[in-house]
């Protein structure tokens, strides 16, 4: 898109970084166990939930909307499953002060693949629910990988720059 | 002898032209969004291996409690 003030361009992202608003919902019905949880007189599962990592193509659309994963516009090729990579998930959930907050606790690694269509976001959703419940979407500069290794390094656990919060 | 992954299976890293670099991400508010350092093999012109560490430093906003009020 064409910065009219300075005739460069805008980067437009048709993937756009948010938190899936169905996700707002679903953690007011304990749908997402991040941690551990604690049984009640209701509810007797306390096993925390697994996620996934999804990556998708620049002309996806995952966004605040996504519901849930899609293998629709998500990155294929020689090394990639479909479905994604396990987030490694070995920090519970924690505050400080007024904020909650998680993260995943090691950053993602999709190891010897070949993308050679351009990708520039990843999804987190929720393995353990039933349909593969959206948490979030991240967006960065858009990539293609030969033959290599795509890291995706979290920012740091804490109440400031964790990738989930709530304050 | 070093190998490198390659397209065409794994090659000594000597055969191959190395490039690196760091690609800053910057949101229309100049913010920095995210960093990608990446690595390049090149084999007689052909890009053969190419893999990249992208760290996030643009988080989502937190969700923020909204408060009700009552009114009538």
């Amino acid at each position: 898109m064409l910065n009219k003030e300075t005739g460069g361009f805008w980067l437009c992202y048709a993937n756009t970084q948010s938190m899936a608003t169905s996700f707002k919902k679903e953690i007011l019905n304990g749908s997402h166990a991040f941690g551990a949880q604690s049984a009640n007189g209701t509810r007797t599962v306390t096993t925390k939930d697994t996620f996934k990592a999804a990556l998708y193509v620049t002309t996806a659309t995952v966004d605040s909307t996504t519901t849930a994963y899609s293998a629709t516009n998500e990155v294929s090729g020689t090394g990639y499953t479909a479905g994604g990579i396990a987030v490694t998930n070995a920090t519970a959930p924690t505050t400080s002060g007024t904020t909650a907050f998680w993260t995943p606790s090691a950053s993602l690694v999709y190891t010897t693949v070949t993308l050679t269509t351009a990708f520039d976001a990843v999804l987190i959703y929720n393995t353990a629910s039933t349909g593969n419940l959206a948490v979030s979407v991240h967006t960065f500069g858009a990539q293609t990988i030969t033959a290599g290794t795509f890291t995706l390094t979290m920012p740091a656990n804490d109440s400031s720059n964790a990738l989930i919060r709530i304050a | 002898m070093a190998k490198i992954s390659t397209k065409h299976g794994d090659m000594d890293e000597h055969l191959l032209t190395k490039r690196t670099g760091t690609d800053r991400h910057h949101d229309h508010d100049g913010s920095l969004h995210d960093t990608a350092d990446w690595v390049e093999y090149w084999h007689n012109g052909e890009l053969v291996h190419r893999s990249v560490h992208v760290t996030l430093h643009k988080i989502i906003p937190e969700m923020k409690p909204i408060i009700a009020k009552l009114v009538g």
